[in-house]
């Protein structure tokens, strides 16, 4: 397990490419890696968001992760995972969260990665602010549901 | 000794500060903690409370030396 905050830009892609090549252990055991990446959108609630300021609470967070990543490592046949999440300012297309779990076969995967990324939207301290381009800014009050309204 | 207060995000910029800290005396949960710390404001309906980086009820017990922190609803992710 890995958990990581980053103040400056995260490049998800590389940072799975890094972890795998760290964990040789791993070869030949994974049949399935699923990859969850939330990008900033440059609109939210019907504004345009030229920016972001990250806000989170420094050890409570990597705590309350640690403890999502183990509920999903008990719930799921897991063999390793990563997280890695953005605090700072951050600008529309800038990932802000990675969330990558390797395991045997894909319905673990799949649904650890699912229950990692929705648990770390309601339970990991971190807050989010808005830079609006009409010069406003605002505290989001709450993660949307994330699923699209047919 | 005493108790450690900490206040993120929107809380924070409410109070226009990031901690405090008060004395443990008389004081039994984390509801009296933002009542010492706090005298004139109300606590906000959807704050949560967290002890020691864990999440707690307002109700929850505190001891000196504890931190406690209050913060608005997260939004990671």
């Amino acid at each position: 397990m890995a958990i990581k905050i980053y103040a400056e830009a995260l490049d998800p892609w590389h940072e799975i490419q890094a972890y795998q090549a760290e964990m040789p252990q791993l070869a030949g055991r994974y049949g399935a890696t699923s990859v969850f990446i939330g990008t900033m959108r440059d609109f939210n609630e019907g504004d345009e968001v030229k920016g972001m300021m990250l806000e989170h609470y420094p050890s409570m967070t990597e705590k309350q992760l640690e403890k999502i990543v183990e509920q999903a490592g008990s719930r799921w046949q897991v063999l390793e995972t990563l997280v890695v999440h953005r605090v700072g300012n951050i600008r529309p297309q800038d990932p802000i969260v990675l969330v990558a779990v390797w395991a045997s076969h894909r319905g673990d995967a799949f649904d650890a990665c699912r229950y990692i990324t929705e648990a770390l939207k309601s339970r990991a301290p971190f807050w989010k602010k808005e830079m609006l381009s009409s010069g406003e800014s605002r505290w989001v009050n709450k993660n949307t549901d994330g699923y699209r309204k047919s | 000794m005493s108790i450690k207060v900490r206040y993120f995000a929107s809380l924070k910029e409410l109070l226009q500060r990031a901690d405090d800290e008060v004395s443990a005396e008389g004081i039994s949960c984390v509801r009296d903690v933002w009542q010492a710390a706090n005298p004139h404001q109300t606590l906000p309906e959807n704050v949560l409370a967290a002890v020691n980086m864990e999440y707690v009820e307002l109700d929850a017990p505190v001891q000196e030396g504890d931190i406690v922190a209050f913060f608005p609803p997260v939004t990671g992710g």
